[in-house]
């Protein structure tokens, strides 16, 4: 296993830094206008992961974004609702509770989020609680300190322990690409957390900067994208953190649509993890049919 | 042992049905981008132009005008004034009288002010000069907006700074100007081409009577405007557009004391013999036909951007186009399946629309000639692959092309087609790829594609051409020198080096 597994990293091409800098800059530079602008809001919001992951959290808040999550604009049924809410485990039910029925699934972090510091055992524990208390969907954090220690095995093992522990449940599985320094190993990681199972995988947990740059979007979906043309299997991407304005929606749209194609442009397969970027689509929305801006105080805050 | 004719049968099928199977990447429209036309509103477009010479538009002698027309949709954008012999002596009478009389006598400070200001108002009117270079040439927008026009402003600006530092540039001798310069340029980059000759020219003192291409005067034109507003003293820039014609009175004027072309070798070869025996000083930047050479340790996912950028850029009206591709055995295979699913994704259409990636070629004639170089390339056995873009019913378009199979021998690996097509070619080692690189008349460009940094050292060492790329390509400045080697022409324009070519040193 690990011979082979070593064999098949060496063969993942390497990235070349200002090359794939000035190609996600380049797609920056499509023109996203009226008929598409509008198009690609909706899909964006049906993509979605709305999440709140404080330790302050409360059950009152995440009723208040499933809500949202149900019906982002209040009196506009003809906006989609959003792919999933991601909240810590322990208010999963809650979560369960009010999405029941509505098509938003539960997502929950697990795995000792967001540092991935725990014992194995701690971290399978973890995953299966958050799928017995309802979770539709798991986000693990990857041990950053074991991937950089070049232990890729031990990465790599856990992730299928974990994607075992998962049960029927999807797993997503988080690099924290903030920490990985270079984009060759972002690459790596992404081959590797695709070898061992992961049904997405994800750029950040949120709590480290710099998060879900379009570049390292772009190498991971280069990843997913050999990964298909290999195995056949298609891989969802989540970019996640520091994503807050329509404009970097659409981007991470394009970065997907002229890279992997049609079949990628689905919350099955794509997600975009973040909490206030809702409201800037709507308010993006709004103005494309009225031709004007609103004031944020008439959309929720949530 | 023998198969039999079932057997076979049964294997075909088998095949065909993996083929089938196999994972593929659609590029449909699941998520459509409207379109995005930039807006042509500010673009001051006049009926007819004259001949800018001696500081204004004057009537030609020749009393003959052409049109110019928009290579997209074949609409006529304006009249242009045709130079003949006794134009092109006007104009050279004219930047002879400026030179004497103000040009040379001007101290070098007041000389870089005028081209600063050039400078400044190029990018003040830059969204106009954008406009119409996609609409004359057929370039998409975003290359003219993005590329042509920020270089040209960065051509003048660099050399307005070496006007009054000149006897830095050339320690230990004493600089001069030429005198009239007479200047032709091609139409794959009308203006930046333009930039590359008039910047360094009036920097060094001389002054100047430029030939436009005959299918891209428009850009030129709005030049010599700009060259009125800042009150450029007259005679100091002439522009007379024309064909070869006007081009040869151009060469063979006697009082022309120095020819800059760009252009075809041809051409090239043509002009260096016109002015065989005379005093002219020539610089020629001619053809080319660049290996872009892939290894297997290279980044491979940019590297085929640099591909696409290399054969693709401006419909590939490139002279350093990255025409030849040599990718490593052991990556072939990986590579090509990567740069179908790339072109698969470039947007061929509207060169005004924001979100087009290859324009329209230039003229028919060229369009004519790369389907010429095309045919030949399948009729001599190499495999054609092509995107499956749709083209517009009006206009020139030719769609991203490339062949595999190519022998050295083939004519598309061989001639450069000046259009959107790639040859490709395996190489085992290291030696082969050098082998094959060098084994043409051409050396304008090249590029290496390796993770190995004492790779490149090393195979670029030993590669002739005038300029190579290392992990990426068609990257322009004005302070790094730009030219060829063999049949690619002499001299240099950017940089220190490209100043020699418009200085008398003592």
């Amino acid at each position: 296993m690990s011979a082979v597994l070593s064999l098949d990293l060496a063969r993942v091409p390497t990235v070349d830094q200002v090359g794939i800098d000035e190609r996600a800059a380049s797609l920056a530079k499509r023109s996203i206008k009226t008929t598409a602008k509008r198009a690609g809001i909706r899909l964006a919001m049906s993509m979605l992961d709305l999440t709140t992951l404080e330790g302050k959290d409360s059950e009152g808040k995440v009723r208040q974004l499933c809500q949202k999550a149900i019906r982002p604009m209040p009196g506009d049924a003809t906006i989609p609702h959003v792919a999933a809410v991601c909240v810590y485990p322990n208010l999963v039910s809650v979560a369960k509770e009010v999405l029941a029925g509505s098509g938003v699934k539960v997502a929950s972090v697990a795995t000792g989020f967001p540092a991935g510091l725990v014992p194995l055992p701690v971290k399978i524990e973890d995953t299966r609680q958050a799928v017995a208390m309802g979770a539709d969907e798991i986000d693990m954090v990857i041990d950053r300190g074991a991937f950089l220690a070049g232990d890729y095995d031990r990465v790599f093992e856990e992730i299928v322990a974990v994607k075992d522990a998962c049960g029927p449940a999807r797993l997503k599985v988080i690099l924290e690409t903030g920490e990985l320094e270079t984009y060759d190993n972002v690459r790596r990681a992404s081959h590797l957390a695709m070898g061992a199972g992961a049904d997405f995988i994800k750029t950040s947990t949120g709590k480290i900067q710099p998060a879900a740059t379009p570049s390292v979007v772009l190498v991971m979906l280069e990843a997913i994208r050999d990964h298909y043309l290999e195995t056949g299997r298609r891989v969802g991407m989540k970019p996640a953190g520091g994503i807050r304005t329509s404009k970097q929606a659409l981007h991470l749209l394009v970065l997907v649509k002229e890279t992997l194609g049609d079949a990628w442009l689905t919350p099955d397969l794509f997600r975009i993890g973040a909490s206030t970027v809702a409201n800037d689509l709507l308010m993006q929305l709004v103005k494309e049919t009225t031709g004007r801006y609103q004031n944020e105080d008439y959309f929720t805050k949530d | 042992m023998s198969t039999t004719l079932a057997d076979e049968k049964a294997r075909t099928e088998a095949l065909k049905k993996i083929e089938a199977e196999k994972p593929r990447l659609e590029f449909g429209g699941a998520w459509e981008y409207a379109p995005a036309p930039e807006s042509k509103d500010h673009v001051r477009l006049e009926k007819r132009y004259g001949l800018f010479v001696g500081g204004e538009f004057v009537a030609p002698r020749s009393k003959k005008y052409f049109e110019t027309i928009n290579p997209a949709t074949e609409e006529v954008l304006a009249e242009v004034a045709e130079g003949n012999a006794a134009d092109i002596d006007a104009a050279v009478r004219a930047a002879e009288e400026a030179y004497e009389k103000r040009w040379r006598k001007l101290s070098p400070a007041q000389r870089g002010k005028y081209i600063y200001r050039i400078a400044r108002l190029l990018q003040e009117k830059s969204r106009e000069l954008a406009v119409l270079e996609s609409m004359n040439g057929g370039k998409p927008i975003k290359e003219s907006r993005d590329v042509d026009v920020p270089l040209a402003v960065a051509h003048f600006f660099y050399h307005a700074g070496w006007s009054d530092k000149l006897d830095y540039a050339f320690p230990r001798h004493r600089v001069s100007p030429i005198g009239v310069c007479g200047q032709i340029i091609p139409w794959n980059f009308p203006l930046l081409m333009a930039a590359w000759k008039i910047a360094p020219a009036l920097a060094c003192g001389n002054t100047i009577v430029l030939k436009p291409a005959e299918t891209t005067p428009l850009t030129s034109l709005h030049l010599a405007k700009i060259c009125q507003e800042a009150d450029l003293p007259p005679g100091v820039v002439n522009i007379v557009p024309g064909a070869g014609e006007t081009g040869a009175h151009l060469v063979n004027h006697p009082r022309v004391r120095k020819i800059a072309f760009t252009g075809s070798t041809d051409v090239g070869k043509i002009i260096q013999r016109s002015i065989a025996g005379t005093a002219k000083r020539l610089t020629l930047e001619l053809g080319g036909k660049a290996a872009n050479i892939i290894f297997e340790d290279a980044p491979l996912d940019q590297a085929v951007e640099g591909i696409i950028n290399g054969i693709y850029f401006n419909q590939g009206h490139v002279c350093c186009a990255g025409s030849r591709l040599l990718v490593q055995e052991s990556v072939a295979t990986a590579v090509l399946g990567k740069l179908s699913d790339r072109i698969a994704t470039l947007r061929l259409g509207d060169p005004l629309d924001k979100n087009t990636d290859v324009g329209a070629i230039n003229s028919k004639m060229q369009l004519e000639k790369i389907r010429e170089l095309v045919a030949c390339g399948v009729e001599e056995g190499a495999e054609i692959h092509q995107s499956a873009c749709a083209i517009p019913s009006r206009g020139f378009w030719f769609p991203p092309t490339f062949f595999t199979g190519v022998a050295q021998s083939h004519r598309i690996a061989r001639e450069e087609i000046f259009g959107p097509v790639l040859a490709v070619m395996t190489f085992r080692t290291p030696e082969e790829a050098v082998e094959k690189a060098n084994n043409i008349p051409y050396g304008l460009s090249a590029g290496v594609w390796t993770d190995k940094g004492s790779k490149i050292f090393q195979i670029t060492s030993k590669m002739k051409a005038g300029v190579i790329w290392a992990n990426t390509f068609n990257k322009f400045d004005p302070s790094s020198p730009f030219g060829g080697y063999k049949e690619s022409g002499f001299g240099r324009e950017g940089g220190v080096h490209g100043l020699r070519a418009y200085v008398e040193l003592s």
